[in-house]
């Protein structure tokens, strides 16, 4: 229930400045994801936001007030570890209770606030469980749980997922974006380095390189106008084809930017670029071919699952009209 | 091919199994043998002479005999008819010294612990020159008992001891104490000294557990506002417990057979002699090899009791609370 502000926040440990200035707000409610290559300062942030970490210089402030001295208990935030962070002596049951404050509530109000948050996370069955003796999907739901309990204002989640497997996440993944949906006027900052986590998940994105803000957008704002070359490669599975120099000068740019669906697999010599096949990727429902074209890296380009093509075929690729991305030297877009 | 499955076959006749125990065995000989020797040998010894009416006069010359259990207890009829109880099990002074060491092994040991667990948690703090202090906090434990004695010894003594002195400059008494000659103080000045040495050891394996505690449980306490005495008795105490465990019993091991610190700084005192040093006395001072022997072999009975029950302790604990 927090419009959250940063207005050139900054934080530097002794010399090394690891955020350098962010300016971003986000509104209530909203689903944010800070996403970026690790070492891009997007955990900081988060923990600037919690309050673990002080602030260098800059403002933070939920509604309007500033939050750079308040204590983070007092911030109405909650958050879920990548550990999990439980207490691995405590029942599920007493994990949830630990954090949550005795004073103005009684324990049969503390136990209905714990049973509510188990029965939305479907761990009741659980909650006099040791820690150790749940699956990680368990225990990320019991962290997620205890953070209910708190009824935040905020809610933090740094790369919840990473320590599940693929299945799992995907799973949890789900969960979560219900959760967002059960939870609308709560406001939400998730932590990846996974850009499929944060397409599916996100109202907004936040790509962060370097403790800087590169782009800030809707999931669709990022994958179809990324505003530099480096959020045109991160965002997207494949990544976007990029090719520079003379693959890119008939195009008056530097680089050209295109995307694996955007490109037609035509005869040799057809298309704009051609070359053989160096390798191939079926995924069932698309084929992903890699076409040598004389790049640094072979160019991606998707073809349906049925459709099989040899290795070594030489095959031309043709740009669909106006999907061409055109950026600058400075990696910048040209308009 | 055909030379694979015959190289598989020579060694069949025994399991993979049989294979890593033999592997083993092997690997544990030369530390059996030597335990056999320093450990075994004298132990086995010393219970036998505990039996026997071995004494200077005749323990290298073997002109000893057995003595059965006499040098433990023996009953022995007066002309009179009324009984005389003989033996080291009732020897009052055998069980003052058992008093002496227990006393000093409970409270130092107590202290240490509680000292150590403070020093530790000091030392897992983040601060400026945090390796520096970790270092010299260290140097206590590296000195040897011997010259840490004698140098309290001396900062001790009634006469031209640094601490009279500062006591007296502070008029907190009146006149200087003779700090490890009064029976009333001697056990107090053995604490002060062992406490001081040894406290560093049990800092330094607490911190070890201390360290193993994830950062995000305090970080998960913090967000949540909870009381730092609240988060150190639930959280921090609780997941250290297996770390202090161990401390505790190596320290209790060491405390029940105290040897060198009291026949330095406090020589012939009743007040804290222990059960190691008294039966030291007995073998080198006395040549009572037989009795002194009785005494070390009950010495090694009560450690050994105190060892089995320890970990029989934490064990249960462990189980009932989950542990790591």
């Amino acid at each position: 229930m927090a419009r959250i502000e940063l207005k050139n926040v900054k934080k530097s440990f002794g010399a090394v400045e690891v955020i350098k200035g962010v300016d971003l707000t986000i509104e209530k409610g909203e689903f944010m994801v800070f996403v970026g290559p690790s070492g891009c300062g997007k955990s900081t942030l988060l923990r600037l936001v919690s309050g673990l970490e002080t602030i260098t210089s800059g403002e933070l402030s939920f509604d309007g007030q500033r939050m750079n001295d308040v204590l983070p208990s007092r911030r109405g935030i909650a958050m879920v570890f990548q550990s999990y962070a439980l207490y691995p002596h405590m029942t599920v049951r007493e994990n949830m209770e630990f954090g949550m404050k005795l004073a103005g509530s009684t324990r049969e109000h503390l136990r209905a606030r714990v049973d509510q948050a188990a029965g939305l996370l479907q761990i009741e069955h659980l909650l006099d469980r040791l820690p150790r003796q749940l699956s990680g999907g368990q225990r990320q739901r019991v962290a997620i749980g205890r953070a209910i309990t708190r009824d935040p204002r905020v809610f933090l989640f740094d790369e919840p997922l990473s320590n599940l497997d693929a299945a799992l996440r995907v799973t949890m993944r789900i969960e979560i974006a219900k959760l967002h949906h059960d939870m609308q006027d709560v406001t939400m900052i998730y932590v990846t380095h996974d850009q499929v986590e944060a397409m599916t998940l996100a109202d907004r994105i936040c790509v962060l390189r370097d403790g800087q803000v590169m782009q800030v957008g809707t999931p669709a704002e990022l994958y179809e106008k990324p505003n530099s070359t480096f959020v045109a490669g991160f965002i997207g599975s494949p990544k976007m084809n990029l090719l520079e120099g003379a693959l890119a000068a008939p195009h008056g740019a530097h680089t050209v930017g295109i995307r694996s669906e955007h490109l037609d697999v035509v005869a040799d010599g057809d298309g704009e670029w051609s070359g053989p096949v160096v390798h191939s990727e079926n995924l069932g429902s698309d084929n992903y071919i890699f076409v040598d074209v004389g790049s640094e890296e072979p160019v991606v380009a998707r073809i349906g699952g049925e459709e099989h093509v040899r290795l070594g075929t030489r095959v031309g690729l043709r740009p669909q009209p106006g999907r061409m991305h055109r950026f600058d030297a400075g990696g910048q877009p040209l308009a | 091919m055909s030379s694979h499955p015959a190289a598989v076959q020579a060694r069949a006749g025994i399991s993979l199994q049989q294979q890593r125990a033999r592997a083993a065995f092997w690997f544990l000989a030369p530390m059996l043998v030597m335990l056999a020797f320093v450990a075994a040998w004298p132990l086995l010894r010393s219970i036998t002479l505990s039996f026997s009416n071995a004494s200077a006069d005749t323990i290298f010359n073997g002109n000893w005999d057995w003595a059965g259990w006499k040098n433990y207890v023996e009953a022995r009829p007066r002309a009179d008819g009324s009984i005389r109880w003989r033996g080291v099990l009732v020897d009052p002074k055998w069980w003052n010294a058992v008093w002496n060491t227990v006393r000093f092994s409970v409270m130092s040991v107590a202290l240490e612990t509680i000292l150590g667990l403070l020093v530790a948690l000091v030392l897992n703090a983040e601060f400026r020159g945090r390796a520096l202090v970790r270092a010299a906090v260290l140097v206590p434990w590296a000195i040897p008992t011997i010259v840490s004695a004698k140098m309290w010894g001396w900062m001790l003594n009634d006469q031209y001891g640094i601490i009279n002195d500062m006591l007296l400059q502070l008029h907190l008494i009146a006149q200087p104490i003779a700090w490890t000659a009064r029976p009333d103080t001697a056990m107090i000045a053995v604490l002060i000294v062992d406490v001081w040495k040894t406290t560093p050891f049990m800092a330094l394996l607490i911190l070890a557990g201390l360290q193993m505690v994830p950062r995000d449980m305090y970080e998960a306490a913090r967000l949540d506002g909870i009381h730092p005495m609240r988060v150190f008795w639930r959280v921090t105490l609780p997941l250290v417990r297996p770390a202090i465990m161990v401390a505790v019993i190596f320290r209790l091991l060491d405390a029940l057979r105290i040897f060198d610190l009291i026949y330095v700084l406090t020589p012939r005192s009743e007040g804290t002699i222990t059960m190691s040093v008294i039966s030291f006395q007995n073998i080198r001072e006395f040549g009572k090899y037989a009795e002194g022997s009785a005494q070390s072999s009950i010495l090694f009975l009560i450690i050994a009791v105190f060892v089995v029950l320890y970990i029989w302790v934490g064990k249960v604990n462990l189980t009932g609370e989950g542990g790591r």
